[in-house]
């Protein structure tokens, strides 16, 4: 519609990058904290074992790569729509990519974990298909960003995909619930958030912050050499 | 077809109407189809030849007919309707006839609605042959389960052609065009097939239509949601 803004706000400033990234930094060291934390200073879950520790890098990542990442590819997406400014674009574009990291870290930690605890490495259960199909939608995502030459309707194309997906997600929750209607869990899944005893709540809390943490760096890290990215296409066309 | 009254508009600004766009675009689409047959002959014999081919994967001996035969269907459903989605916006880019379909005076959503409603017929169309082969090749009992199973190929059929449309046209404007189709349309098909598949094995199995209430509701709500949504995205996949 309007295509004189959309050029305005293509105005990237082709600031240099620094040289360190403090906030990726500061995220890196959170995380090995927290993973000292919770090997050294937080018991083990009496049934689970050992194993029961990867809770503290698969649920932080759920959350961040399904919620938080798809959430923000969405939002940006439908943002850009209207207001067409590139910038929302390249934050999708990082949400994305960091959300399938994310996402690909929660599916490879819950395989290891439930090959301990279920005995099986793939269970067709209904948070971990979710997973899977969301998953799925951020690769096509990817895919179909990788597949448009023009950046303009590379823009448009992918926004609409992301603002789609945001609704399919609770499509998708829906129709595995339902499926396992049919086909009951083979084992008792997740041990519970809520029965988390004190010491084990605060290493969680510990986590979800330094994942949470590492998200935004690794975003804002993504978003920079996009933009980076940008400004130099711009400078070889013009 | 402008019989409505006036609506306080200009003169010169023609009156769209909405459903008689989109019901002269479908025309277009399906009578290129008719004259043509090549994607309903290619995606009519593909679904045959599937339901005969997957006859022959599996020991009938081991597993009975009526438990394959829904989710079968579903996916050679899928399949089939893909051929014809990847047509639908193929036949646009050849001489840029879209590009006459969007300066004619017609809304973008008028067009998406005349894209999917063809799309519903083709898919539509494809079942109708599919539905009574499967019967056929697979021994299946001819019982008015069936009519359930219509209504709940219909409810997912619409569904599967607005977000098929939807992703048809975006696929057409990417370097993969009909490869991409698949990737990007395969996820959001999963709340339709699950319940249309396990909605149909349940009829199968001769249980009444208030056992699949759960799985009609899914697929009722999807075609609500995805139907206003595609309608009100496709006009951001066109160029400006």
């Amino acid at each position: 519609m309007t295509s004189v803004s959309a050029v305005e706000s293509r105005s990237t400033t082709a600031r240099p990058l620094p040289a360190v990234d403090w906030l990726l930094v500061l995220a890196v060291l959170a995380v090995g904290a927290m993973a000292v934390r919770a090997i050294l200073y937080t018991p083990a879950d009496a049934a689970l074992g050992a194993v029961q520790r990867i809770l503290y890098i698969h649920v932080p990542s759920a959350i961040l790569g399904m919620y938080v990442a798809c959430t923000i590819m969405a939002a940006c997406g439908g943002l850009f729509l209207w207001l067409k400014d590139d910038r929302l674009d390249r934050i999708s574009e990082s949400a994305a990519e960091v959300g399938f990291v994310f996402l690909t870290v929660v599916l490879a930690t819950g395989a290891i974990w439930g090959k301990s605890s279920w005995g099986t490495a793939w269970a067709w259960e209904p948070r971990l298909t979710s997973a899977l199909f969301l998953w799925f939608v951020l690769l096509s995502y990817l895919v179909l960003r990788d597949a448009i030459e023009n950046r303009d309707t590379r823009a448009r194309l992918s926004a609409v995909l992301g603002v789609l997906a945001l609704l399919l997600v609770p499509f998708i929750h829906m129709t595995v619930y339902l499926f396992r209607g049919l086909h009951p869990d083979p084992v008792v899944l997740q041990p519970g958030k809520p029965k988390m005893p004190p010491e084990m709540l605060i290493t969680w809390l510990f986590a979800v912050g330094a994942f949470a943490l590492l998200f935004f760096a690794l975003l804002r890290l993504r978003y920079r050499w996009a933009t980076a990215r940008d400004a130099r296409l711009m400078l070889e066309q013009a | 077809m402008r019989a409505h009254g006036r609506c306080g508009v200009s003169a010169s600004f023609r009156e769209p109407s909405f459903v008689a766009d989109a019901v002269r675009i479908a025309r277009k689409d399906l009578l290129i189809e008719f004259r043509t047959r090549s994607g309903f002959l290619s995606a009519t014999v593909f679904a045959m030849l599937s339901i005969a081919i997957f006859r022959f994967s599996w020991d009938p001996t081991a597993v009975t007919s009526i438990d394959l035969a829904p989710g079968i269907v579903w996916v050679i459903f899928t399949f089939a309707g893909l051929l014809g989605l990847n047509r639908s916006f193929g036949v646009e880019q050849a001489d840029r006839a879209l590009d006459a379909l969007l300066a004619s005076p017609v809304s973008r959503e008028a067009v998406f609605a005349g894209k999917a409603l063809g799309n519903l017929c083709f898919v539509l169309a494809v079942q109708v042959i599919a539905l009574p082969t499967l019967a056929l090749f697979f021994g299946l009992p001819v019982a008015p389960e069936w009519w359930g199973v219509g209504a709940i190929a219909l409810l997912a059929a619409v569904g599967f052609a607005a977000v098929g449309t939807l992703f048809a046209a975006i696929a057409s404007n990417t370097r993969l065009a009909e490869m991409l189709l698949p990737m990007l349309a395969l996820p959001f098909f999963v709340p339709v097939l699950i319940p249309a598949a396990q909605a149909t094995s349940k009829l199968l199995a001769g249980l009444p239509l208030t056992e699949v209430i759960a799985e009609l509701k899914i697929l009722a709500a999807f075609d609500i949601v995805f139907v206003a949504a595609c309608t009100l995205a496709f006009p951001f996949t066109l160029e400006e």
